[in-house]
């Protein structure tokens, strides 16, 4: 599992949890996993066309995702969002649809890069893909406190003269770059899982931001460092151990969410006893 | 006048039987989207009608996995998913996203490895695809009856609650206050999406089963207001878009490359986007000049 030939595989995989777990937490806090999902979904169609062409599949997802990016900011511009990133994601899957359809061989490929494969990072690949999370982090570092003023309170950032339709702009560009790292790794369908659920989970343990960008860039950490090694020894694909782990960390955050508001109430006896008491 | 439509339909259009099958279960398939579809989009509810095209993967997945039909693993996984998303809060408004994405993300790692399995076990890696893209014009006559009978259920479902789910759609708590059980028809309601996207699922693949609940719809509430004439418009939009797209798809054997077909749901996107702009053409002319708004 520690062989030289995984060694690229562990470091992909660290750099994709790191950006999945800091973008995410925007995703989460926006209410945007729609978007989050439909960008790296949409991105699918690039690199499929890529393999057409014969170009660099990373080029071609980054190219798609930038380009379902700007669509869906351009789309909700008049309209509601969701109907835009719907309307954008089935366009890019159409196309893809078609790139498939003109292709001759590609469903061992296409399969890799719909739900992931351990071994599908090459040395090569490792310097675009460090750039990209270096630009993705700058670019979270630059617009990190009007990106979280205009998620939490839309209104009060427009207010202070931050643009929320720029932001929005900022905020996809960000997911497609995040996107074209994290496709070749964990794979088109559960790239978005590793951003919602890390991150979830984090804001339903902390509800300060920049703890919580902490646990969730923590926990999709352990989410992939598990599922590559599970997915090592099993042979199964990456993207299931990823949705499944989602899934349960999801589960325990809320489970102790859960005990802690109970452990809260109790300690308050005088309050549940307000609470309690029957009006009179 | 066959003189004349020559051009538009190839030779053979109307004789094929495929084409016969695949303009009836279209059409059954825009007509029951519809209506459906006009109650996802006043909801806000697109992500969660784009999960479940996603969820019929995962049931067409196992499904192929036992060997059984399916369309029963689309209901299986659709009713399920729906339950999961139910439990977790998806009728409060906030926080709706990460249930249905949390749902989503646990559901495309079961068919992760549902499609893993059927792939080393069939050694046909050709299985993801046909699930994911389906195609309209290879359909078995048995599957088409299933998913005509589907589409009935859905309807059935929907249009006694209609006035019900129209109230709590556009204020749940008018709608609770007047004694409708919000969450029950909440709860109605994403199960007859999820078989209506079932349906639609193994029409034009579950992927683009998306495209025709929110495109038509969509469109629909851009150039009326109205509930009932928006479900009508978007009925009309889905099927000319779905026929249209049938037509252009059996042209296309002999576009280049020849002899292979372009895709039938890159087509009826294509419609379905075209729809969309043009609608929004429309309402931008309507729109009253700046100093009177």
């Amino acid at each position: 599992m520690f062989s030289s030939f995984m060694t690229n595989t562990w470091i992909a995989a660290s750099m994709v949890a790191v950006i999945a777990g800091v973008v995410g937490f925007f995703a989460v806090v926006r209410g945007s996993s729609f978007a989050a999902h439909a960008v790296p979904q949409g991105a699918f169609a690039g690199a499929a066309g890529a393999s057409l062409i014969g170009a660099n599949t990373l080029l071609g997802l980054g190219v798609f995702a930038v380009a379902g990016a700007l669509g869906i900011g351009w789309l909700s511009r008049r309209g509601r969002q969701d109907v835009a990133t719907a309307l954008a994601l089935v366009v890019l899957l159409g196309v893809g649809a078609l790139f498939l359809s003109m292709s001759v061989e590609y469903a061992p490929e296409l399969y890799s890069l719909l739900f992931g494969e351990v071994l599908g990072v090459s040395s090569s690949q490792l310097l675009p893909l460090g750039l990209l999370g270096v630009a993705c982090l700058l670019a979270v570092g630059l617009c990190y406190r009007p990106l979280l003023l205009s998620s939490v309170l839309g209104d009060v950032a427009e207010a202070r003269g931050v643009h929320s339709l720029r932001m929005e702009m900022c905020f996809l560009l960000i997911v497609a770059m995040a996107t074209t790292m994290t496709v070749p790794v964990v794979g088109a369908f559960l790239t978005f899982s590793l951003m919602v659920a890390p991150a979830a989970a984090a804001r339903l343990l902390t509800a300060r931001p920049g703890r919580a960008v902490g646990l969730a860039v923590l926990i999709a950490l352990l989410t992939v460092w598990a599922a590559v090694s599970a997915s090592y020894v099993t042979q199964w694909p990456v993207g299931f151990f990823v949705g499944a782990l989602g899934v349960v960390t999801y589960g325990l955050a809320r489970g102790w969410a859960a005990v802690r508001l109970n452990g809260q109430l109790r300690r308050r006896p005088r309050l549940a006893a307000v609470t309690a008491a029957p009006v009179s | 006048m066959s003189h004349f439509l020559a051009p538009v339909f190839e030779a053979g259009f109307f004789e094929s039987p495929a084409v016969h099958v695949a303009l009836i279960l279209g059409a059954v398939v825009a007509i029951v989207s519809g209506p459906v579809g006009v109650f996802t989009v006043i909801r806000g509810q697109s992500f969660a009608g784009h999960t479940f095209a996603d969820v019929a993967t995962t049931g067409g997945s196992g499904a192929f996995l036992l060997g059984v039909n399916p369309i029963w693993g689309f209901v299986v996984m659709g009713l399920a998913a729906t339950s999961a998303m139910e439990m977790i809060g998806v009728q409060r408004p906030r926080g709706r996203d990460v249930a249905t994405g949390i749902v989503l993300g646990g559901v495309l790692g079961l068919a992760a490895l549902f499609l893993y399995l059927d792939t080393t076990n069939s050694s046909t890696t050709g299985a993801s695809i046909t699930v994911l893209f389906g195609s309209i014009f290879v359909i078995d006559h048995r599957t088409a009856l299933i998913a005509a009978l589907c589409g009935l259920l859905v309807l059935a479902l929907v249009l006694p609650c209609y006035r019900m789910l129209l109230l709590s759609s556009l204020n749940a708590d008018m709608a609770a206050s007047r004694g409708v059980p919000v969450r029950l028809v909440g709860f109605c309601y994403l199960a007859a999406t999820s078989l209506a996207v079932a349906l639609s699922a193994i029409t034009i693949g579950a992927i683009l089963s998306t495209a025709l609940l929110i495109g038509p719809a969509a469109t629909a509430l851009r150039l009326t207001k109205r509930p009932v004439t928006a479900m009508i418009t978007a009925v009309a939009i889905a099927v000319a878009a779905t026929w249209l797209g049938i037509v252009l798809a059996y042209d296309s054997f002999y576009w280049p490359p020849v002899g292979r077909g372009w895709p039938v749901s890159f087509f009826v996107v294509v419609l379905i986007l075209a729809f969309y702009l043009l609608s929004g053409l429309r309402r931008r002319r309507q729109r009253p000049a700046p100093g009177l708004a």
